[in-house]
């Protein structure tokens, strides 16, 4: 123990922390706002009476966030095994291949319940397919994972561009999409659910039924990483691959596993949009989902349990980000895309900033917490 | 009496509720040589982290040469002529010596006029205090014994009278440490002042004028060396009497084991580290591999467990092959019932963030008893640690606490609990009781003394001269890579001692 820093308390590790991260954030992002001559507190107002005012716009909150789940949940298990996947975006696009591919297959012979089902499988197995070549080259050849997996970001998105523009695209239509999908192919909206709490939310509102797929795959993700042998060997080998190596576990076999499972978590977020708003595949439907589920994952602490709220935190700048533009003229869609990358600067990239203040403070505060940390606490 | 060079009064400094420090009074001759013992966490390093300026006492004072100082960072302690030699060296490894000496005391703003200065400096002080180190040799070429020369002219070039050495024997050879000892000797004549900080009791004997022993944050006695006994020290340090001679019957050697024939391994950078060695270990007998770390052993082990790979040669477990130069799986190794305790605790033997039992299932996970389908058997896992806990006296006993708040005994207690409760034939052991305190060390050995009775066989390396003689039945030595000898437990330490400095092999290349 070099300095008295304070050994923290779970609520202030997870919720002081990321909170005060997430004010300063918005302080700068107050400070951009006042720099274009609007009022930095109205603005703030209209974020997030945008976001949560009405029905409405929580179903549109929720809606984005179940993207940042799935997201947010591939990047956070690829940490748990010492990997940093930065190809979700690619791995959720090209998922929206094997999406298309079933629902244009099925939408016209099978209801939605049969479809979704082969639906969610496709779009595993794609994603988990295209995380396997980075994985592979990385267990078997040293190629980092950093670098591939960002190379077939681009890979993917040049493909997706030749297959819309191309093959998937119907014969004479302009745009680059494929045709609308049939009522087999439609997930049911779920903003019946927030009726019982005196908000109506109209049935154009996206907010879908991928929602509660979400909240299953973060509680399998939990089961996985806390509760398995495979989970267990994830995290020995995230912590210390010496170990691993010492334990038996296979260092290729570890890496690929991972690297699937996040590939297939990433890709199921393909499911929300295509099968739950647009009911076609188009182009870039992913918007960057995948980058900000690193943010979602860090912000989280890799836990589905911090993974959720934060992906809702970021569902709310989309969706408060999308009213402030409309009601602010000066504020452009590019403003929100600066605060959006603000909160993604402080959460996510400097999230150790305020650490040290933070403990230094708490051990000033309460000298029994730094015996915690010298006699150890309960992990 | 002469003159106090340091005085330390009512010294007290906590952590949160850790009292590490408690109204401590220590008073150092000047031109004297004093020890400090203690077990791990007794507050040695705490103590002296406050005389160099890395901590401040809560409350207390200090006097160096009878004026009160305030010691606020290391820089104050060397202006006061406070130098401290730590046990892991801080040299720049790719700098040459002179550099190394004058970093961080440069006298010009250009290096070339500041080494010329250094230059003559630093010849005097090698001359006067039989320090010879070639100026120009660059750090990463030297042996360790030279580059702790380096570090304590480090301290004199800058004016220390007082000198502070952390477990300076570490990594040394005996005759390395004993040519230290000269020269600490040399610099007492000298009139300077040593602090030696060491848990060897044998080296407190050998060199100290006086010796403090500290237990739990306290002094609790200060002897004059020469009217004491390594025996009472280890009981003051303890606080209870114990085995310093490890009591153990004669061995009952009985079959073959573990076969190792012309094993040849090699490192990452392709440098041959153990070069055609054969032995064998029966059931019943304790081989230990002496040598001064570096020389193979650490690969030797890492091979024969399957967490290396070999470049040729045959490994025999149970009459049946290892396939030490292919894909060898340690657990299937473990599932053939050899067992590896390995040397580096902290990175491969334990997940420091894991929970204990978590830890206490590494490498055995795969066992049925753990499992419910592909799902862990928390229940079942845990109390397997509880027992574990229970049979090695773990402390604290919480199986749920993380593995890195666990002290080094403890840890290393957790993981031969996991190796030896899955009763191995063959128990491979590297560096048992490194980083463990007196107490625990003990321990530890019963258990590889009961392990043997039982009829296994063992294989242990250590550093520790002392920990091979009293634990092994047949000892070899290992010197750059090949086995230079095999004695008994009976050998004499200058006769290991030679061998591992591979004495007697360059005689007869002569």
């Amino acid at each position: 123990m070099s300095t008295p820093y304070a050994k923290l308390p779970g609520w202030a590790d997870y919720g002081l922390i990321p909170l005060v991260n997430l004010l300063v954030a918005f302080a700068v992002a107050g400070l951009v706002v006042l720099l274009v001559g609007e009022n930095p507190f109205r603005a703030a107002v209209i974020l997030v009476d945008g976001a949560f005012g009405s029905g409405q716009g929580i179903a549109y909150t929720l809606y984005y966030a179940t993207n940042f789940i799935f997201t947010g949940l591939a990047v956070a298990v690829a940490f748990h095994c010492g990997l940093f996947n930065i190809g979700g975006e690619g791995q959720a696009y090209i998922a929206g291949l094997g999406v298309g591919v079933v629902c244009l297959a099925f939408d016209h012979v099978l209801p939605w319940w049969l479809t979704f089902p082969i639906a969610i499988l496709a779009s595993a197995a794609v994603g988990a397919l295209w995380a396997l070549i980075p994985a592979y080259l990385q267990a078997k050849r040293g190629s980092h994972i950093v670098i591939t997996t960002i190379m077939f970001n681009f890979i993917a998105a040049s493909a997706m561009v030749y297959l819309l523009v191309g093959p998937l695209k119907p014969r004479g239509a302009m745009a680059p999409q494929t045709r609308q999908l049939a009522e087999g192919a439609q997930l049911p909206k779920i903003g019946f659910l927030l009726e019982p709490f005196g908000l109506t939310v109209r049935p154009s509102v996206p907010f879908n039924l991928s929602f509660i797929l979400a909240l299953v795959m973060a509680v399998v993700v939990w089961a996985i990483i806390w509760r398995t042998k495979l989970g267990y060997e994830i995290r020995t080998y995230g912590f210390s691959p010496k170990a691993a190596r010492y334990a038996g576990i296979s260092e290729t076999r570890i890496i690929i596993i991972t690297m699937m499972i996040s590939g297939a978590l990433a890709g199921m977020m393909a499911l929300n949009p295509i099968m739950g708003d647009q009911h076609n595949v188009s182009l870039d439907f992913v918007s960057g989902a995948g980058f900000v589920g690193i943010a979602v994952a860090l912000m989280g602490r890799s836990h589905p349990a911090g993974i959720v709220p934060a992906a809702i935190l970021f569902g709310m700048l989309y969706q408060g980000g999308a009213e402030l533009a409309f009601e602010m003229p000066a504020i452009s869609r590019d403003m929100i895309v600066i605060i959006q990358g603000l909160v993604i600067l402080f959460a996510g990239a400097l999230e150790h900033l305020f650490r040290p203040t933070v403990q230094t403070l708490f051990a000033s505060l309460s000298p029994r917490s730094v015996s915690m940390a010298a006699k150890g606490e309960r992990a | 009496m002469a003159q106090a060079a340091i005085e330390l009064i009512g010294i007290n400094k906590s952590f949160g509720t850790v009292q590490a420090n408690r109204d401590i009074n220590l008073v150092i001759e000047r031109g004297t040589i004093r020890g400090i013992v203690g077990e791990n966490g007794a507050g040695k390093s705490t103590l002296m982290s406050i005389l160099y300026g890395f901590y401040q006492a809560d409350s207390g004072d200090i006097k160096v040469d009878g004026k009160p100082v305030s010691i606020k960072t290391p820089n104050d302690a060397i202006a006061l002529g406070i130098g401290m030699v730590h046990q892991h060296f801080m040299l720049v490894q790719n700098f040459t010596v002179i550099e190394n000496v004058i970093l961080g005391a440069e006298s010009e703003a250009l290096l070339n006029k500041s080494i010329a200065k250094a230059r003559s400096e630093l010849e005097r002080l090698e001359r006067e205090y039989g320090l010879e180190v070639d100026p120009d040799a660059v750090i990463e070429e030297l042996p360790v014994g030279l580059q702790q020369r380096v570090e304590i002219l480090k301290a004199l070039y800058r004016g220390a009278e007082i000198l502070i050495l952390d477990e300076p024997t570490g990594v040394l050879t005996p005759a390395e440490a004993d040519h230290l000892f000269r020269i600490l000797e040399q610099l007492k004549q000298q009139g300077k002042t040593i602090v030696l900080i060491t848990h060897k009791l044998r080296e407190i004997m050998a060199i100290t004028d006086t010796v403090s022993v500290m237990r739990q944050g306290t002094i609790v006695a200060t002897r004059e060396t020469a009217k004491t006994t390594v025996e009472e020290l280890a009981e003051l340090m303890v606080g209870r009497r114990v085995l310093l001679q490890v009591d153990k019957g004669e061995p009952r050697p009985a079959e073959v084991k573990l076969s190792v024939k012309d094993l040849t391994v090699k490192d990452s950078r392709g440098v041959t580290m153990v070069d055609n060695v054969s032995f064998d270990v029966r059931a019943g007998e304790i081989v230990g591999i002496a040598g001064v770390a570096g020389n193979g052993q650490s690969e030797l082990i890492e091979a024969i467990s399957g967490i290396r790979r070999a470049v040729s040669g045959n490994v025999m477990l149970d009459g049946k092959p290892i396939d030490v130069t292919g894909v060898c799986d340690p657990g299937e190794l473990r599932e053939r019932g050899l067992a590896h305790v390995p040397e580096d605790r902290h990175h491969v033997g334990l997940v420091l963030a894991f929970e204990e039992n978590e830890n206490s299932i590494l490498g055995y996970h795969d066992q049925p008893k753990y499992l419910k389908g592909p799902f862990l058997d928390i229940d079942a896992i845990r109390n397997d640690a509880r027992e574990k806990i229970e049979k090695f006296d773990i402390r604290p006993g919480d199986c749920r606490l993380r593995t890195a708040n666990f002290s080094g005994g403890n840890q290393q207690k957790i993981v031969l609990a996991r190796e030896m409760e899955q009763n191995p034939e063959v128990l491979v052991v590297g560096q048992p009781t490194r980083g463990v305190d007196v107490g625990a060390i003990e321990f530890i050995h019963k258990q590889l003394i009961a392990m043997r009775d039982r009829g296994k066989a063992v294989l242990l390396i250590s550093v520790e001269l002392d920990e091979i003689r009293s634990l092994s039945d047949r000892i070899l030595v290992m010197f750059d890579g090949r086995i230079v000898g095999e004695r008994g437990p009976e050998a004499t330490e200058g006769e290991l001692g030679l061998l591992m400095a591979g004495v007697e092999q360059q005689e007869a290349a002569e």
